[in-house]
């Protein structure tokens, strides 16, 4: 069923993203004014928190630095207990333009899917990866799809929406050091749909990506072994 | 009896005396105490029983017998260190949930007292 009005919470996991946080907040309110907005600060040093506050967003300040995943089941634990019908995740880093938030809610609002994924390799954009950087989104891509029995091109998109029924199922299994590509496959293994729809992403404003060259085939490994983990679990929904 | 039977009874008493002391002084749960204290019985108890030792030994196929007690003792130790994986990950999981909880909490106690002021 379609509702008229979706209470829409645009979830933004931050860790010392005081360069970027406030025109990430700004664009989100002049893209969503009627949506809510939780900045979930995961221990930043630096001004993220005061700075998201003085802007009127709501701010989770987690006791200590919990990691990306931790964070982002906080703002989907905060969903729950708000009652939001669609929870959209965007960076803090600024690398998700708030324009295209309306492009992952339309087939969530229309049901047509429980999660929808930004791909940014669904059209050609901006966006070109280095030569090493492209085999792992190939290989996650084709091991997900594989998985999953979809094709899924950006499998380690932050940049996604998700229904009522998904937002309660993060918000009790949501994995921890990288969640994307796992999220995923857990939600498929619950027997969620996934989609995929084309957006343009941005450089980022700020601050460094979570993953620098030399932790890139560390992270390749640590995720293709938490996927093969991950299917050995036994998922409730 | 020989020198190799002596140190191993007088090491199983040594442990045993060291963890019921520590459970006695509340430095170590009971739960997590109970692996221990039966690998230090059980160690004594073949160090102490010879004829047990080598009967075992010579139906596993180990040539010899005080060799036994490595292996037992080996065995109980990767039992406890498994134990330990289990808990620390209950532990960290629990520890995750509070700190989420503790920090969703405050947010919604701000927004109440927000709204109380106005």
């Amino acid at each position: 069923m379609v509702k008229m009005s979706n209470k829409v919470l645009i979830i933004i996991p931050a860790y010392n993203e005081a360069e970027s946080i406030e025109d990430v907040i700004s664009a989100v309110k002049k893209e969503l004014p009627d949506a809510g907005i939780v900045v979930i600060n995961d221990g930043s040093r630096d001004a993220t928190s005061s700075l998201s506050k003085r802007l009127g967003a709501t701010v989770a300040d987690l006791p200590y630095n919990m990691g990306i995943g931790a964070a982002m089941q906080t703002g989907y634990k905060y969903a729950v207990l708000n009652d939001y019908d669609i929870a959209v995740q965007v960076d803090g880093d600024g690398q998700h333009p708030p324009d295209q938030i309306n492009y992952l809610i339309g087939p969530i609002s229309k049901g047509k899917a429980d999660m929808v994924i930004g791909s940014r390799f669904l059209e050609m954009g901006e966006y070109h990866p280095s030569l090493a950087r492209n085999i792992g989104i190939k290989i996650f891509s084709t091991v997900i799809s594989l998985i999953t029995g979809r094709k899924i091109t950006d499998t380690t998109s932050g940049f996604r929406a998700v229904n009522k029924g998904a937002i309660r199922f993060f918000a009790q299994n949501y994995p921890d050091d990288y969640p994307e590509v796992e999220a995923i496959v857990l939600l498929c293994k619950a027997g969620f749909n996934i989609m995929e729809t084309a957006v343009r992403m941005k450089e980022r404003t700020g601050g460094k990506s979570s993953i620098t060259a030399l932790q890139g085939v560390y992270y390749m490994v640590k995720v293709l072994l938490s996927i093969f983990i991950d299917m050995l679990k036994r998922v409730k929904r | 009896m020989q020198l190799v039977q002596v140190i191993a009874i007088i090491f199983s008493v040594g442990l045993l005396i060291g963890i019921v002391d520590l459970i006695r002084r509340g430095m170590i749960k009971e739960q997590y105490a109970l692996l221990w204290l039966a690998s230090a019985v059980i160690l004594l108890i073949l160090s102490v029983w010879r004829g047990l030792l080598d009967k075992i030994a010579l139906a596993t196929g180990i040539a010899y017998p005080p060799s036994l007690l490595f292996l037992v003792a080996f065995l109980f130790l990767l039992l406890i260190v498994l134990h330990f994986s289990v808990i620390i990950s209950d532990f960290s999981e629990r520890n995750k949930r509070l700190g989420q909880e503790v920090a969703i909490l405050k947010t919604m106690f701000e927004q109440y007292k927000k709204g109380n002021e106005k």
